[in-house]
């Protein structure tokens, strides 16, 4: 696939001018931009690239390469970015399968990764790294808000789903570690499925009373759109990845009174929130997704280093990112020890306003919330 | 497990078997008659479901946004055959996959610019939502409408082939392409119209599916392989051989994906059951083409004897 390049190489003849920008940085982004998975990554691109383009930031420059959700094509990208791009951090990687194929090489040769979106457990655990920082959520963590929300609804049985990679066995252990009640059934799909009607059978036929879904992109427009056709009507709880802005468009009404888990949402009430809002609807004309959220986040944070250390000198580099000196637009944003976030989890509704199918806060599932795989972080 | 679950999976397996049928169908008869492998069929495809979410949002009425998904589908199947295809046919197989998945490429590319890279909208039809009673069980009313589509094109195209004129000149290209441009018929324009045919059965499959599933760019591209499976157990080129064909993968499919992981958690943990039982459902079609091959190695049905 020919790579989509776009540099942002902001005003060079001003560079000489002004020295406030401690260093020059080059950031690879690795994402997805074309297939099924395409909108996340989309998101996370114009997300990451709007928090430079507010900051005016000078001395960035951002390659951004196509990784078709393709691991060893994402493998590739990464070391051409490393060896040619001469990157100092990767970053945009969506999916967790192709996180585990280019982070651990990536922080292993002294090169920053910053995940905008995919927290595979391992990476959290046993295989967390100085050089890597998860700017989102490890994978369990908005599910484990849907498994206390379930509780909290009082739902008994529920039928649980995901697709059959490592983002989807944490979705499904996240559920499990706070539901308590009973599991009508558990269902593995393929990654990328498009046809639900087998699962949706097994659903109908297990006496379930809700049902837990995890099925970024693609998988869940096409799952929300032939649940409504089936005539089944239980209630879905979930997290944000299923009824994120860049597919509520496409599932429709189907998608409406839903409530999902999220560390962020549009309405969230903070300045830096209305802000980013206002000038993402602003400079692209749509309302951000969780996505766009966490490449905004992701941005803000090197930007704040940045402006404290050279990211040549690694220590100091990476001492300015454990500082996390940055507004989130999430609100409140901790480190913990194993550099993957501390943070508030809500549980959002599908809801429609003005005509337009989008997320309202409604509720807390955790306050300060951190995942369980840094115990097993020795770092 | 109860005899509705069994029958309703059984009807999934049909109706998803029929759809196959649609896409395999014109990729068959385009390998059968002309020798030519396509990989650019799943983007007609992708484009008659675009098409038709595209009309059908801004018309409001689904079956024009159908009749646009067809038209444009079987439109770019003419157009790509005049413009790039015909040069293809004389070359090797190699050449023409090259060819053929550089054409993927340009019209994802172009979806892509056209549409943008977020899914698109397409609802079913209002006639068609909802359930409907069949004894034991309730079933899907657009989905059973799947089922009356594809065996209503499957009747058709069987009509067309071996009642018309243009069948037996179909059915003559593919016994002996020499033969019938020295008989005087207008090959090229023979050719047009199959790779066209195939089109439009494909951009009608794509619209049909995009009701019920997303509307993205390279929609195409898993249904494509799956196009390709059935042709091969079918036997490449015979229409009846990817009927049957579409029927097995697709009957397969959901029956494994559904009774493997009960199998195995009968005698394993669940969470263990679940994803040994996944992989190897989605394996199962794959097993089953190389079985085939090993008893049938030109497929079921070989269109050349």
């Amino acid at each position: 696939m020919k790579p989509l390049r776009m540099t942002a190489l902001a005003a060079l003849a001003a560079a000489s001018l002004n020295t406030a920008q401690a260093s020059d940085i080059t950031v690879g982004m690795i994402t997805t931009l074309s297939g099924g998975g395409a909108g996340l990554g989309v998101d996370v691109r114009d997300g990451f690239q709007l928090a430079l383009d507010m900051a005016g930031a000078q001395g960035i420059k951002l390659v951004v390469e196509d990784d078709a959700q393709r691991p060893e094509l994402a493998v590739q990208i990464a070391e051409r970015m490393i060896q040619s791009e001469r990157a100092d951090i990767l970053t945009g990687i969506i999916w967790s399968n192709l996180a585990m194929a280019v982070v651990p090489s990536t922080v292993a040769q002294d090169i920053f990764y910053l995940s905008p979106n995919a927290g595979p457990s391992a990476l959290a655990g046993a295989n967390c790294h100085p050089n890597y920082f998860n700017v989102a959520w490890q994978n369990d963590m908005l599910h484990e808000g849907a498994g206390a929300y379930a509780n909290e609804l009082g739902y008994q049985n529920a039928f649980i789903m995901a697709p059959n990679y490592p983002a989807g066995t944490d979705a499904l252990n996240g559920f499990k570690r706070y539901f308590t009640g009973n599991l009508a059934g558990e269902l593995f799909t393929q990654v990328g499925q498009t046809d639900y009607a087998a699962e949706i059978a097994q659903i109908r036929a297990s006496g379930a009373d809700s049902i837990f879904i995890f099925l970024p992109g693609g998988m869940g427009i096409s799952f929300m759109r032939q649940y409504e056709q089936s005539g089944l009507d239980l209630p879905i709880v979930s997290a944000a990845f299923t009824f994120s802005q860049d597919i509520l468009p496409a599932v429709g009404s189907a998608a409406l009174g839903v409530f999902n888990a999220s560390q962020w949402s549009p309405d969230l009430d903070n300045a830096a929130n209305v802000e980013f809002v206002a000038a993402f609807r602003e400079a692209y004309g749509r309302t951000p997704s969780l996505y766009a959220s966490q490449g905004f986040d992701t941005a803000n944070l090197i930007l704040s280093a940045a402006a404290k250390a050279d990211v040549k000198d690694r220590d100091a580099f990476r001492a300015a990112l454990r500082e996390a000196d940055f507004t989130s637009v999430r609100g409140d944003f901790a480190w913990a020890p194993n550099q993957h976030p501390i943070q508030k989890v809500y549980i959002r509704e599908v809801v429609e306003v003005d005509g337009e199918i989008t997320n309202r806060i409604v509720g807390v599932a955790f306050e300060e919330h951190r995942d369980v795989h840094g115990e097993n972080c020795n770092m | 497990m109860t005899l509705a679950l069994v029958l309703e999976q059984l009807l999934n397996g049909v109706q998803f078997g029929l759809m196959l049928f649609l896409m395999s169908a014109g990729l068959t008869l385009v390998f059968g008659v002309m020798g030519l492998i396509n990989l650019a069929h799943g983007s007609l495809y992708m484009i008659g479901a675009f098409l038709c979410a595209a009309v059908a949002g801004a018309s409001g009425n689904f079956w024009l946004g159908l009749m646009a998904g067809i038209a444009a589908a079987a439109a770019a199947g003419a157009l790509i055959e005049m413009v790039v295809i015909r040069r293809l046919y004389a070359r090797d197989h190699l050449d023409q996959v090259l060819a053929t998945f550089a054409l993927i490429l340009i019209l994802s590319e172009g979806v892509r610019m056209v549409f943008g890279p977020f899914p698109l909208y397409l609802n079913v039809p209002s006639a068609l939502r909802g359930t409907v009673s069949l004894g034991i069980v309730d079933y899907s009313l657009y989905r059973l409408a799947l089922i009356g589509f594809g065996l209503a094109v499957a009747l058709g195209l069987w009509a067309l082939i071996s009642k018309t004129r243009l069948g037996i000149r179909i059915r003559a290209g593919e016994s002996d392409r020499e033969m019938i441009a020295a008989l005087g018929v207008n090959i090229r324009a023979l050719y047009t119209i199959v790779f066209a045919l195939g089109a439009g059965l494909a951009g009608l499959a794509g619209a049909l599916v995009g009701a019920i599933q997303s509307v993205q760019v390279g929609m195409g591209e898993p249904v494509l392989i799956l196009a390709f499976v059935v042709i091969v157990i079918g036997g490449i080129g015979s229409i009846r051989g990817a009927m049957v064909g579409a029927l097995l993968v697709g009957v397969i499919d959901t029956m494994g994906r559904f009774l493997l992981p009960r199998f195995f958690a009968t005698f394993m943990d669940t969470s263990q059951a679940m994803g040994v039982g996944a992989a190897l459902a989605s394996m199962l079609i794959y097993l089953l083409m190389a079985l085939v091959l090993i008893f049938r190695p030109k497929g079921l049905f070989p269109a050349h004897g």
